[in-house]
C-alpha cells in the first residue's frame, strides 16, 4: 500500500509551487538598493602574455563607477583548490596559483582579463570593449598527449610542465597486475574517450556581492550547492573575511549538476568590489559566459585492459588514464580522476587485482572538475564497454560473464581500497530482465529489421561510492576540508518545526522528503515542518550537496538532531504525564505512559518547553532545539544494472533509443517519486552525453561548441519512456536511514548501456564494429560502418 | 545590444523610404537579427521593421495558378494555409525551427538572410520561385549566390515569392542534432516539365540544384533512379557535425527518401 505521507511517501514536491508559478526567489531575483553591475571582459585567446592592459578610455565612459585588472588583486590570494593529490612517487601535485583576473598571463579562452563596474549592464559592455587589451599570443595546447611532449608549450611557466600528477593506484600492487596480465587466457583491450562536457544548469550563474560600510559585513548572494563551502575557500584563502563577517546566500538554485559546487573567481570578485566601490555589485552570466567560465565535466582519454582466466573469470584489470584539468585546478579537480574514480574501477565485480595510472594535465581550456557522477560515470564506461568487449570477442553472453563475476558476497573489501557494504547485484539484474523483456528482444529486432532498422541491446551494471564522505578518510586521501554534514532542528512553540541544513537542494526535492523523514519520526503531518537550507546565516556549518550525499549524510544529521528533540521532549512529557521517562512512548504525534491510557499532545510538549510554567527547570533547560553533525563511517554503494535498446538506420547513422531501463539499488527511499525523478533526470544527462554532447576546442583553444548553435542539449524527443525500478534494495549498514542516494546513478550508469547498444547493433547486422567514442552522432556511427 | 531606432512602416513605400536612412537594416520576423544583434555582431542605427505592413502579408493563389506568398508572412501561417494548394511547401513550413521561430520568422527574411542550412532556400530553388522585390521579379536560380549571399541590393526588400505548384514534391531534412537547423536538407518537386532538387545544409555554396539527379528523376521518377549517383564530399561543408563526405552521402539518401515521400 502506497503512504500518503512519511518515510516511503510519493509526497508531491512543495517547492515546485513556487517553482512552477513562477515564484522562486533566485540569485538574480535579488536587487539591492544602488546596486553596479558587472561585466567580465574575456580573454578571447587560449594563450598568451598580456602586454599591457589601458582602460583610461573606458573609465571615462559613461556610467563607469570603476574598472579592475589584475594589479588590483596582487594583495589577495588565489582562487584555491581544495584536494591535494600525492602522485605515484609520494610527491605532491604541482598546483598553480588561479588568480581573480588574469595577471600576467592568460590561459584559456574566457578567462577574465578585467571587469568593468558600471551602473548598467550595458555600460559596463560599452565600456569593456573600449578596454585596449595587447595580448602577445603563445602557442596553446589543448590535446592531453601533447602537452605532456618534451618542449610542449607550458601552461605555467613557473611550473615544471604541464603534468599536475602522475598517480598510481594501488602502486603496490602493480608488478602483480602485470604479472596477472603475463599470465592471462585472453586480455581484452580498449581506448576510449570520455567526452568533455558542459554542465549547462537552466540558471546560469550569478553572483551579487554587497558590503554594509556601517558594521563590516559583507554579503554573497551566488548560484551555490554549498554556500558554507564557498564562505570557508572565499573568506580564508581569497579576500582574508572572517566567517563572522562574511554571510553567503545561494537562495533557490536552477540546477548545479556539480559546476556550483566550486568556487569561482566572479563570487570573490564581486564580494571585494562591493566594498571597494562601496555598493552592491552583481553578475549575471549570459549563456555564452557560462560556456567559457563554468567548470566542464569529465574529458578523460583511457586504455583499459581486462584479463581473463581460461574460464573467463576477471584476473585483473589495468588502466592508463589522462585527465583533462584545463588551464587552473578547480575547487575538487583533482579528486575526480584519483579518489572518485579509481576506487570504483572494481564496479560490481570481483577482479582481485587491479592498477589504475592517472596523469592530469593542464592544457589551455577552461578547468574541468566534477560533473552529475564526477569520476564515477568515467570508471563505470570503460569498465563496462571492456567487459562488453571482452564478451563479443569471447562469443559468451555479456549478461552471463557479468554475472559469473559479480561480487556476491558482502561486506566486500575490493583491491582499491574501499568496503562495499551492501549490495546484490544478481538482483538488479534479474529485475532487469524482468522489465526490460528480454524474451521479447528477438521479436523486436525481426520488427525493426522489417523498417530496414538495426536494433541491439545493450546492457551494463555500475557502482558508485555516494554518501560523501568519512572525514578522517578523505583527509588522508588529500582533501582539505571535512565531508560530514549538519541539521539544527527548531521546534516552536505550537508543534511546528523548522529544519535547518547544511545540504542544499537546488532541484533535488529535499524541502519534501527531508520533511517526511521527520514527520514519521514524530508522528505529525509534513505541512508542520519547514526545511531551510542556502543561508549562512541562519543555518549550521555544512559542506552542501554533491555526490549523492544529501539523505545519506545531511538527512543523518537531520535524524540524529530530531533524536535529541525527541530524547528532550520525552522527558518534558514524562513531568507532564507524571511518568518515568523510559515508560514515554511517542506514536502519531502523542505521547503515552506505556500500558496507560495516559497521554499529552506533541503541541502540549512543544509548548511547556517555550511557556515553562509547569516544567522541570531544574533537570532540563526551557526551549527545544537541537543541533546534530553527522560524519559517516563508510561511504554509500547504490547500485543497479541498465538496459538500452536503441534502432540504428543504417543508411544515416541516426540512433533512436527504443527503450531503456533501469533496475536500482538505492537501500531505503524515502519518496519514490522524487527518486524516479532523480533517474530520469541522470538518464538524461548520461544519454546526452552517448549521443548529443561534446565540448570541442580547435588546436588553437578555441572553444568550437560554444552555443547551443553547436553544443546539443538532448531534448525530450531525444530520449524515450524508461522503466525505472527500484524494488531491489539492500539498505546501507551504516547510516540510520540505509539510505544510500540516488541523484547521480541514471548519469553514472546509462552512457555505457547505449553505446554496448549501437555496438550490439551494428555487430548483429554484420557491421565489423567494436567501438566508437562517444558522443554516438549519425556521422561518426555512419563513418564506423564505412 | 547596441542602441537602435525601430521603423515600423505600414506600406512598402514607406519601408523603401525608411531603409534610406544611413545603416538601416530591414528587421522580418527577427529570428536571426535579434540574436545577432544580442550578440553585438550588428549594429545597425535604425531597423526598420517588415511585419506591419499588410500588403506584404498573406498566402493565396494567383489567376496563372502560382502560390503567392507575401514577404512578411509567418511561417506557421504558410504552413497552415498553404496545405491545401502545396503540400510539399506546407510541410516544409511546419517543420522549421519550433513553434516559436515559426511564429516569428518570415519567409522574406529567410530568403533575405540566405542561411546555407535554411530550409525555404531549398523550397524556393526546388520549386523554381520567383522572388518579388519592391524594385524588380528574380528567379530563384539567379537568386542565391552562396551563403548568406543573394541577388539583393542593399536595402531591397522581399515582397512576394511566387511559387510553381508541381505535381508531386515533399522536402526531407535531416537535422544537426544541437541547432535543428538541416544539417541536409532536400527539396523534390515534380512538374510536368521535369524534375527540380534543392539542397540545403550541405554546401560550401549554399543551396544548389542537384542537376545530374534531376536529369534522372525526369526520366524516372522513383528513389532507384539515384543509385549510383554521388556528389563530391570535398564540395561540401565539413564541420563537427559532419564530415563533407557523410553530407554528400546524405544528400543521396535524403533525396531517395523525399522521392519516396512525394505527394
Amino acid at each position: 500500500m502506497p503512504k500518503d505521507g512519511g518515510i516511503g511517501a510519493s509526497s508531491k514536491r512543495r517547492e515546485d509551487v513556487r517553482f512552477l508559478t513562477g515564484t522562486g526567489n533566485y540569485t538574480e531575483d535579488i536587487n539591492i538598493n544602488g546596486q553596479a553591475h558587472v561585466f567580465f571582459l574575456r580573454s578571447d585567446v587560449a594563450h598568451g602574455t598580456i602586454t599591457s592592459i589601458d582602460t583610461s578610455t573606458a573609465a571615462d565612459m559613461p556610467g563607469v563607477v570603476q574598472i579592475f585588472t589584475g594589479a588590483d588583486f596582487e594583495a589577495v590570494g588565489g582562487v584555491p583548490c581544495g584536494w591535494q593529490v600525492t602522485d605515484k612517487h609520494g610527491d605532491p601535485m604541482q598546483e598553480p596559483r588561479h588568480p581573480v583576473l588574469a595577471h600576467g598571463k592568460v590561459r584559456h579562452v574566457g578567462e577574465p582579463i578585467a571587469a568593468v563596474v558600471a551602473e548598467t549592464l550595458a555600460q559596463a559592455r560599452d565600456a569593456a570593449e573600449a578596454i585596449e587589451v595587447d595580448i602577445a599570443e603563445l602557442p596553446a595546447v589543448v590535446n592531453m598527449r601533447d602537452a605532456l611532449k618534451d618542449g610542449a608549450p607550458k601552461v605555467h611557466d613557473d611550473l615544471t610542465g604541464n603534468l599536475c600528477y602522475d598517480w598510481g593506484f594501488v602502486e603496490e600492487n602493480k608488478e602483480a597486475v602485470d604479472q596477472a596480465f603475463r599470465d592471462a587466457a585472453h586480455v581484452t583491450k580498449l581506448e576510449l574517450i570520455n567526452n568533455r562536457l558542459v554542465a549547462n544548469p537552466m540558471e546560469p550563474r550569478v553572483a551579487v556581492g554587497d558590503y554594509a560600510r556601517g558594521t563590516g559585513d559583507h554579503t554573497l548572494y551566488t548560484t551555490s550547492q554549498n554556500p558554507h563551502v564557498i564562505r570557508l575557500l572565499m573568506g580564508a584563502f581569497v579576500l582574508g573575511i572572517p566567517e563572522h563577517k562574511l554571510r553567503v546566500v545561494a537562495p533557490d538554485v536552477g540546477g548545479g549538476f556539480g559546476t556550483k559546487i566550486f568556487h569561482y573567481q566572479e563570487e570573490a570578485f564581486v564580494t571585494f568590489a562591493a566594498k571597494a566601490c562601496n555598493r552592491a555589485v552583481k553578475w549575471t552570466s549570459s549563456r555564452s559566459e557560462a560556456f567559457m567560465s563554468d567548470a566542464h565535466g569529465r574529458d578523460h582519454v583511457s586504455t583499459i585492459e581486462l584479463a581473463l582466466d581460461k574460464d573467463n573469470n576477471f584476473t585483473a584489470l589495468r588502466t592508463d588514464t589522462y585527465a583533462n584539468m584545463g588551464a587552473y585546478l578547480s575547487t575538487f579537480a583533482p579528486s575526480v580522476p584519483t579518489w572518485l574514480h579509481g576506487t570504483l574501477m572494481a564496479g560490481n565485480y570481483k577482479t582481485p587485482l587491479i592498477y589504475v595510472n592517472v596523469k592530469a594535465v593542464f592544457t589551455n581550456t577552461v578547468p574541468v572538475d566534477a560533473y552529475r557522477g564526477a569520476g564515477r560515470p568515467e570508471a563505470t564506461y570503460q569498465l563496462e564497454r571492456v567487459v562488453d568487449k571482452a564478451a563479443r570477442e569471447l562469443g559468451v553472453d555479456p549478461i552471463a560473464l557479468r554475472r559469473q563475476n559479480f561480487i556476491t558476497e558482502f561486506p566486500y573489501a575490493t583491491p582499491v581500497a574501499v568496503e562495499y557494504d551492501t549490495g546484490d547485484y544478481v538482483a538488479t539484474m534479474d529485475k532487469l530482465e524482468e522489465i526490460g523483456d528480454f524474451g521479447g528482444f528477438e521479436a523486436r529486432r525481426a520488427e525493426s529489421a522489417k523498417n530496414g532498422k538495426l536494433r541491439g541491446l545493450g546492457v551494463n551494471c555500475y557502482i558508485e561510492a555516494c554518501g560523501i564522505a568519512p572525514s578522517n578518510l578523505v583527509g588522508q586521501l588529500g582533501a582539505r576540508a571535512g565531508l560530514f554534514e549538519s541539521a539544527t532542528v527548531r521546534v516552536n512553540a505550537t508543534g511546528g518545526l523548522v529544519v535547518m541544513t547544511g545540504s542544499h537542494s537546488h532541484g533535488q526535492g529535499h524541502e519534501t522528503s527531508f520533511a517526511q523523514v521527520v514527520a514519521e519520526m514524530i508522528g505529525i503531518d509534513e505541512s508542520m515542518i519547514e526545511i531551510v537550507h542556502g543561508d549562512t546565516a541562519n543555518t549550521p556549518m555544512g559542506m552542501g550537496t554533491y555526490g549523492s550525499r544529501s539523505i545519506a549524510v545531511g538527512g543523518s544529521a537531520m535524524v540524529r538532531a530530531t533524536e535529541k528533540i525527541i530524547n528532550k521532549a520525552k522527558k518534558i512529557a514524562s513531568h507532564l504525564l507524571e511518568a518515568s521517562e523510559s515508560d514515554i512512548e511517542l506514536k502519531d504525534g502523542a505521547f503515552s505512559v506505556a500500558g496507560t491510557d495516559k497521554s499529552v499532545a506533541w503541541g502540549d510538549v512543544t509548548l511547556a518547553a517555550y511557556v515553562p510554567h509547569n516544567y522541570p527547570l531544574e533537570d532540563i533547560e526551557p526551549g527545544l532545539e537541537e543541533t546534530a553533525f553527522y560524519d559517516p563511517s563508510n561511504f554509500t554503494y547504490p547500485s543497479g544494472a541498465y538496459s538500452c535498446e536503441v534502432e540504428v538506420d543504417p543508411e544515416t547513422g541516426k540512433v533512436s533509443i527504443e527503450r531503456f531501463c533501469a533496475a536500482d539499488d538505492f537501500g531505503n527511499i524515502i519518496n519514490p517519486m522524487i527518486v524516479t525523478g532523480q533517474v530520469h533526470g541522470g538518464l538524461a544527462q548520461g544519454i546526452g552525453q552517448a549521443l548529443l554532447e561534446n565540448c570541442v576546442y580547435d588546436d588553437n583553444g578555441q572553444l568550437l561548441s560554444a552555443s547551443y548553435m553547436d553544443y546539443a542539449m538532448p531534448r525530450a524527443d531525444d530520449l524515450p519512456f524508461y522503466d525505472v525500478d527500484h524494488s531491489c534494495q539492500t539498505p546501507c549498514t551504516h547510516n540510520p536511514l540505509g539510505v544510500k542516494g540516488c541523484g547521480e546513478a541514471g548519469a553514472i550508469g546509462s552512457p555505457p548501456a547505449v553505446v554496448n547498444a549501437v555496438v550490439d547493433a551494428l555487430q548483429r547486422g554484420g557491421k565489423d564494429v567494436t567501438h566508437i567514442d562517444m558522443p554516438l552522432t549519425p556521422s561518426r556511427v555512419w563513418a564506423a560502418m564505412q | 545590444m547596441y542602441n537602435f531606432d525601430v521603423e515600423t512602416p505600414t506600406s512598402i513605400a514607406d519601408a523603401v523610404k525608411a531603409l534610406g536612412r544611413e545603416e538601416a537594416q530591414p528587421l522580418g520576423g527577427g529570428q536571426t537579427l535579434i540574436p545577432t544583434l544580442k550578440q553585438r555582431l550588428a549594429s545597425p542605427s535604425v531597423l526598420v521593421s517588415l511585419t506591419g505592413i499588410a500588403e506584404m502579408k498573406g498566402v493565396c493563389m494567383t489567376d496563372d495558378g502560382q502560390l503567392a506568398i507575401g514577404g512578411a508572412t509567418p511561417h506557421a501561417v504558410v504552413a497552415r494555409e498553404a496545405a491545401r494548394h502545396y503540400p510539399g511547401l506546407a510541410d516544409l513550413a511546419s517543420h522549421i525551427g519550433d513553434p516559436a521561430v515559426r511564429n516569428r520568422g518570415t519567409i522574406g527574411g529567410s530568403l533575405a538572410n540566405n542561411d546555407p542550412s535554411a530550409c525555404y532556400p531549398a523550397a524556393a530553388l526546388g520549386s523554381g520561385a520567383t522572388i518579388i522585390t519592391d524594385k524588380r521579379e528574380i528567379a530563384a536560380d539567379d537568386y542565391f549566390q552562396g551563403m548568406f549571399a543573394t541577388a539583393l541590393d542593399e536595402g531591397e526588400i522581399v515582397t512576394e515569392v511566387r511559387f510553381p505548384v508541381p505535381e508531386v514534391s515533399h522536402y526531407q531534412k535531416f537535422v544537426q542534432p544541437a541547432s535543428r537547423f538541416a544539417l541536409v536538407g532536400v527539396f523534390v518537386a515534380r512538374f510536368g516539365d521535369g524534375v527540380r532538387v534543392a539542397v540545403t545544409g550541405a554546401s560550401n555554396d549554399g543551396v544548389f540544384r542537384w542537376t545530374e539527379a534531376e536529369t534522372a528523376l525526369s526520366s524516372n521518377f522513383a528513389a532507384d533512379a539515384v543509385n549510383g549517383l554521388a556528389l563530391s564530399g570535398a564540395d561540401m561543408i565539413s564541420d563537427l557535425h559532419g564530415s563533407g563526405d557523410y553530407r554528400a552521402h546524405l544528400v543521396g539518401v535524403m533525396t531517395k527518401r523525399a522521392v519516396a515521400a512525394a505527394r
